[in-house]
C-alpha cells in the first residue's frame, strides 16, 4: 500500500477533448454513421416531389402524367402478365451478358496481371476497346451476328468485360510485393500463391469493376433492346413510344431505376460480406 | 541454392554439421558493393545475432540466407526447414490469424498445430479474429507462430521488434528466449540493438562495410554483470559508438 494515494475526479475524467485536438479533428473527417437504408432517401424524396407537383398541377399531364397514372398502368400491366415477361427477358439478357462478361474480365485480368505474354497479348487491345464505344460496335455485330440474341448478348458481355478487367488488372498489379516475398520464405506453390495472395488481393479492384459492369449491363439492355426485340423493359419503352404511352414509358424507366438501384445494392452486400477484412467508411 | 562441399574457415566447434554456412558471399547493386565476401558458420541450436551499422550489409546477408536474393554470388549452405521472422508482421489482412499462421505449410494435423503455436504466443483465443483488429505485439506473436508451425531448423529474423515499444518489445525478447530454449532452432537474428543481441544472443557478430569483422562468444559473460558491461563497451566501440 502507498502512503499516498491520488483520485482523480469523475468530471475530470470524463472531460472531452478540447475543440481543435488532435481527436475531436479526425472524428469530424469521417461522415456520420450510416443509418439503415439511408440511400433510400434520396429516392423517396424525390417520389415525393413528383406527386406535389403533379397532384397540384405544376407538371402537365401530357407531358409528365402524375404518379397515380403511372401506378394503375403499372398495375395493369402486371394483371395482363406481359410486364413479368419483359422483365424475365431483360434480366435474362443482362444476367447472361454480365455473367460472361465477369468470367473474361477475370481471366483476361489474371493472364495479363501475371504472365508477361498475357500482358503483351491482351492489355493493350483491352486500352484500345475501352476507347471504343460499345454501342459504336452494334452496326458491326448486326452484321456478324445478325439481330437476334447473340448479338445483344454479346454487346452487353463486352462492354462489361471492360471494367471487369481494368479494375481486376489494377489490384492485381498493386499487389505488395512484400506478400510474394512472404510466400517465397513459406515455399508457397504458384496454386498457393494465387489461392492465397493473389485472388484476394485483387477482390476490393474486382468488385470495384463488378459494380461498374452492372451498371453498364443496364445500360447496354436499353439500346440492345430497341433492336429487333419482342419482349424485355427496352421493346416496351420503344412501343411506347411508338403509341405516345408516356406512363408506360415512365414505368419502365421506374423499372430501370428499380432493378438498377437494387442490383447495385445486391453487390454491395456482396462486397461488404467478402471483404469483411477490411476496416472502411461502409462499417 | 545448391549445396556445397566447400569447407569452411570457421568450424561450428561441435561434432554434428553445422546449420549454416556461408562462405565467400558477394553481392553488388548496380557497382556498388554490399557484401565483399561474407564468411559466417551457425551451429544447431545456436543463436547468432548479426549486429552492425546501417548500411553494413547486414540486412542483405540474411535476405541472401533466406533466398529472397538470387543475384548473390557465393556459397550457401541451409536447412530445408527455415522460416523468416520479418521487422513487420506481413500478415495478410483477408486471412484470420490461424490461416496466417497455416499460410503454405503442410502437414495433416496442420490445424492443430497452428492451434498449439498461438497457445504457444498466448494468442489461443485470437485464432478467427483479423489481424488488422490485434495490436502490434500481438501482430508480430502470430508472425512468431506462424514461423514456429513450420517447426524450423533455422529461423531468420530481420529487425523484428525494432518496431514494437520499449515494454512490448521487452515481453518479446522474453517470449522469443522461451521459445528458442524450448525449440532450439539456429537463430541469425538482425538487430541494430546492442542490448538486445547481448540479451538474445550466443554469439555476436558485426558487421562492417559487407564483411563480417568480428565475431565474439556472449553466452560465456551472461551472468557476470562486469564482463558483460565490458563485452557492451567493446561491441558499442566498435560500432563507432564510444562509450562515456
Amino acid at each position: 500500500m502507498s502512503l499516498i494515494s491520488f483520485t482523480t475526479p469523475a468530471s475530470v475524467l470524463q472531460r472531452r477533448p478540447a475543440r481543435g485536438s488532435t481527436d475531436a479533428r479526425s472524428r469530424s473527417l469521417l461522415p456520420k454513421a450510416p443509418v439503415p437504408l439511408q440511400r433510400l432517401v434520396g429516392p423517396i424524396l424525390l417520389l415525393v416531389l413528383w406527386c406535389v407537383a403533379s397532384g397540384t398541377g405544376w407538371i402537365s399531364p401530357a407531358k409528365m402524367p402524375g404518379p397515380d397514372a403511372v401506378a394503375a398502368s403499372l398495375a395493369g400491366m402486371i394483371g395482363s402478365g406481359t410486364l413479368a415477361t419483359d422483365i424475365a427477358a431483360s434480366l435474362q439478357r443482362a444476367a447472361l451478358g454480365l455473367s460472361i462478361g465477369i468470367v473474361a474480365g477475370f481471366a483476361l485480368a489474371v493472364a495479363a496481371g501475371l504472365t508477361r505474354l498475357g500482358d503483351a497479348l491482351i492489355d493493350g487491345n483491352i486500352q484500345v476497346k475501352r476507347s471504343i464505344p460499345n454501342l459504336a460496335l452494334i452496326p458491326l455485330f448486326i452484321i456478324w451476328l445478325g439481330i437476334g440474341e447473340t448479338m445483344k448478348i454479346a454487346i452487353i458481355a463486352l462492354g462489361t468485360t471492360v471494367p471487369i478487367y481494368i479494375n481486376t488488372h489494377a489490384a492485381l498489379r498493386g499487389i505488395d510485393r512484400r506478400f510474394v516475398e512472404l510466400g517465397q520464405t513459406v515455399s508457397l506453390s504458384r496454386a498457393g500463391f494465387l489461392r492465397h495472395i493473389v485472388f484476394p488481393a485483387s477482390l476490393p479492384g474486382f468488385f470495384t469493376g463488378l459494380r461498374l459492369a452492372v451498371t453498364q449491363a443496364w445500360t447496354a439492355l436499353v439500346v440492345v433492346e430497341t433492336i429487333n426485340a419482342t419482349s424485355g423493359i427496352g421493346f416496351m419503352i420503344t412501343q411506347a413510344r411508338i403509341y405516345g404511352q408516356t406512363d408506360v414509358v415512365l414505368v419502365g424507366l421506374l423499372l430501370y431505376g428499380v432493378l438498377g438501384f437494387g442490383s447495385d445494392a445486391l453487390v454491395r452486400a456482396l462486397e461488404r460480406r467478402s471483404l469483411s477484412w477490411r476496416q472502411s467508411l461502409d462499417q | 541454392m545448391a549445396p556445397v562441399a566447400r569447407p569452411v574457415s570457421r568450424a561450428a566447434g561441435r561434432s554434428e554439421p553445422p546449420a549454416v554456412r556461408i562462405a565467400g558471399l558477394r553481392r553488388s547493386f548496380e557497382g556498388r558493393t554490399v557484401l565483399d565476401g561474407v564468411d559466417l558458420t551457425i551451429g544447431r541450436g545456436e543463436f547468432v545475432a548479426l549486429l552492425g551499422r546501417s548500411g553494413s550489409g547486414k540486412s542483405t546477408i540474411l535476405r541472401a540466407v533466406a533466398g529472397l536474393d538470387p543475384d548473390v554470388e557465393g556459397a550457401i549452405e541451409v536447412p530445408e526447414r527455415r522460416s523468416v521472422l520479418f521487422q513487420d508482421s506481413r500478415l495478410l489482412p483477408w486471412a484470420s490469424v490461424i490461416d496466417n499462421v497455416m499460410l503454405g505449410a503442410h502437414a495433416p494435423d496442420i490445424r492443430e498445430r497452428a492451434r498449439a503455436a498461438l497457445r504457444e504466443v498466448e494468442l489461443g483465443a485470437k485464432e478467427t479474429a483479423w489481424p488488422k483488429t490485434l495490436s502490434g505485439g500481438e501482430q508480430q506473436r502470430v508472425a512468431l507462430a506462424r514461423s514456429l508451425v513450420r517447426d524450423p531448423e533455422l529461423l531468420l529474423a530481420d529487425e523484428p521488434f525494432s518496431a514494437l515499444d520499449a515494454l512490448t518489445r521487452l515481453r518479446m525478447q522474453r517470449l522469443l528466449q522461451r521459445l528458442c530454449q524450448r525449440h532450439a532452432p539456429a537463430v541469425l537474428f538482425v538487430t541494430h540493438d546492442v542490448e538486445e543481441a547481448l540479451r538474445l544472443a550466443d554469439r555476436i557478430a558485426i558487421t562492417a562495410e559487407g564483411r563480417i569483422v568480428h565475431d565474439q562468444p556472449v553466452a560465456a559473460a551472461r551472468g557476470n554483470p562486469e564482463r558483460l558491461e565490458a563485452l557492451r563497451l567493446d561491441i558499442l566501440e566498435r560500432l563507432g559508438v564510444s562509450g562515456d
